[in-house]
């Protein structure tokens, strides 16, 4: 076996290079324009340069914060004065900020409202892709037009029965609200790669004695891995940046990062020294989740992108 | 058992969670079992046991509260006394409210366009160029975080510090018209462009979106197109106004109705940098403002309701534009 793939191996890249390399000749006039790398240039500076400055500011001493602009960070560094310090990070989660506390409460809250409704989704997929049942279509149309419903028209019905439940300001509110609110996208997207798999490969399964539930964990699920990694993330960060549903749903204690960061705004606007750390604080975990997984996420937002 | 309602340690939370999750796996899992045991089961009783919980979920939370909603809409502001279509006459006539609208109507028209430009001029010039991976990180990174990470961080671009001999300005748009000689501005109190400034903030998020999906959908232009136009004598210019942008349209649409549909319902951007002062509110806004500050219920749902109905057609658009490009595959 080994042996005819490595005969066929560097044939399939021979191909490939030649027609990469096609292109590439192809564009080579226009790549070669000092305009288009100017514009390019340009742009990524300008897209770099907000982000960069509360990045640097968040290392700075508070005085330094108030006296100059982050800019001058850099003749400083020359003149070899510039101080760097970590007292910001400290302060923003030590200190009377509590942080750290809004750190544990979002991912308590990320977790089951990313697994919850990815795990409904993929049952209520598998329901209108597979299984024969009178009404299907109609249904799977009224879930699919369910996504122009917009989160602001449920919140004060969902918010007068959790306080009726006597449930209102728990976890359990979010949890319960993100998995509604995910329901739509979710179910339409992985219904749609449930329906790339061959009919051939459920049929087999289900002539070799396998119900529904057998075919949907044994022959869907592996299949459905990197669309599950899609959307998951997806969810991930949708859920883990919310601002409205954990503002309108939480009590202090329970309260998402995003919603302590932006009461910080609010409330200590002028203490650039606490909300640049607690900004990168609050950021730190969708940045790393995009870097080590920008592939899963980038083909999740190419399957689908309407949400909210 | 309290703390599984309010738990207030770590540990408490996390055991909360795992409840939670626990919870949900056992009962899901029963539903699966038992309609896996019998030999015969009905279909019906499978896509129950499949889709019955999403579907129920749906249901209450969506369906129901949004028929609440729409019936909230036409009484007074605590439920009381029907008042029929005064909570949309004060939406549409009263000049805070007027306001309101214009702001949501400058959003859902200047961000979609500007995003979707400089998004698609970024993706053709970095296109195939030796940095384009990590060129298209830095644009994509904004759409990561969250909004009110971002708004942060242009609050802070936006800073302002009175023109005197001492003080230096922190903030840098405003370094920036003091090295060339202007007076600094402040942007976030300053109407009516500050909510031009708001808005940046948003095109720099959406910015990253317009341009992955654009820039997948240039590299799905066929190579002989390309190849015939370049034969043509077209390059440059021409080679994106007459191939590049046609080929692209229907990824042109998608994402210009659905940074159109963001824009419709920003709410945080708003919230972080002005609050929705000084003339800055829009309708998302407006509705939290109302519904949980003013305690006005009916004038909340009715916001809510124009936020739905202004939603519908975009979306309608743009389902009709993915059947037409279906149709033609």
């Amino acid at each position: 076996m080994t042996t005819v793939d490595d005969d066929v191996a560097p044939v399939v890249a021979k191909q490939k290079l030649s027609r990469l390399e096609r292109r590439a000749i192809a564009t080579k006039g226009r790549l070669s324009s000092p305009w288009a790398s100017g514009i390019a240039i340009l742009l990524a500076v300008l897209w770099t340069l907000p982000s960069l400055g509360l990045l640097v500011t968040s290392f700075r001493p508070s005085l330094d914060i108030r006296r100059s602009g982050w800019w001058t960070v850099i003749p400083d560094l020359f003149q070899g004065k510039t101080a760097f310090t970590l007292e910001n990070y400290d302060q923003a989660i030590n200190g009377n900020a509590t942080l750290g506390t809004f750190f544990v409460n979002s991912f308590v809250i990320t977790i089951p409202a990313v697994v919850i409704p990815i795990t409904l989704a993929l049952l209520a997929a598998y329901a209108f892709a597979w299984i024969d049942f009178k009404g299907r279509n109609v249904l799977f149309v009224a879930v699919f037009t369910l996504q122009v419903v917009p989160l602001q028209v449920a919140l004060v019905p969902l918010l007068r029965d959790y306080i009726q439940l006597g449930i209102n300001g728990s976890f359990w509110t979010v949890w319960i609200s993100h998995s509604i609110f995910a329901l739509p996208l979710a179910i339409f997207l992985l219904h749609n790669f449930m329906k790339e798999i061959p009919t051939s490969l459920v049929e087999a399964a289900r002539v070799d004695g396998a119900g529904h539930v057998q075919v949907f964990f044994r022959v869907l699920m592996p299949l459905l891995v990197p669309a599950i990694a899609s959307f998951g993330i997806f969810q991930f960060l949708w859920v883990w940046n919310d601002l409205l549903v954990g503002l309108t749903f939480t009590s202090a204690g329970n309260r998402p990062l995003t919603v302590a960061v932006a009461e910080l705004a609010g409330s200590r606007g002028g203490q650039w020294q606490l909300l640049s750390a607690g900004a990168f604080i609050s950021m730190v975990v969708p940045l790393v989740v995009f870097l080590a997984l920008q592939r899963y996420f980038v083909r999740g937002l190419l399957a689908g992108s309407v949400k909210g | 058992m309290g703390w599984l309602l309010n738990p207030t340690t770590t540990g408490e939370k996390i055991a909360d969670m795992l409840v939670a999750i626990a919870l949900f796996v056992v009962v899901m899992g029963l539903i699966l079992y038992l309609v896996d045991r019998p030999r015969r089961v009905p279909n019906w009783l499978v896509a129950l046991a499949f889709a019955g919980v999403p579907l129920l979920l749906l249901t209450y939370g969506l369906v129901r509260s949004a028929l609440i909603t729409l019936w909230n809409s036409f009484f007074n502001r605590n439920g009381t006394a029907f008042v029929g279509f005064d909570n949309y006459k004060q939406a549409f006539t009263q000049g805070q409210f007027q306001q309101v609208l214009v702001n949501t109507a400058i959003w859902v028209i200047l961000v979609p366009i500007l995003a979707t430009l400089i998004g698609l001029v970024y993706a053709v010039v970095v296109d195939r160029s030796r940095f384009e991976k990590a060129a298209k990180a830095l644009i994509f990174i904004p759409m990561a975080i969250s909004m009110v990470g971002a708004s942060i961080i242009w609050r802070f671009v936006y800073e302002f510090r009175p023109n005197q001999p001492n003080i230096q300005q922190t903030g840098l748009l405003n370094q920036v018209l003091v090295w060339i000689g202007l007076e600094p501005q402040q942007f976030l109190s300053t109407q009516p462009w500050n909510t031009w400034f708001l808005i940046v903030v948003m095109i720099w998020i959406q910015t990253g979106f317009a341009m992955t999906v654009l820039s997948a959908a240039i590299k799905a232009i066929p190579d002989d197109i390309v190849e015939a136009a370049r034969l043509d004598g077209l390059g440059g210019f021409g080679m994106f106004r007459y191939i590049t942008v046609p080929s692209i349209r229907p990824a042109l649409i998608v994402v210009l109705t659905t940074i159109a549909i963001t824009a419709l319902k920003v709410f945080d951007i708003v919230r972080t940098m002005t609050g929705g002062q000084f003339g800055t509110g829009v309708v998302a806004n407006e509705f939290y403002t109302q519904a949980f500050r003013q305690n006005n219920q009916g004038l909340a749902s009715a916001l809510a309701v124009v936020l739905f109905v202004l939603v519908i057609p975009i979306i309608a658009y743009n389902v009709r534009q993915l059947r037409k490009t279906e149709e033609v595959r």
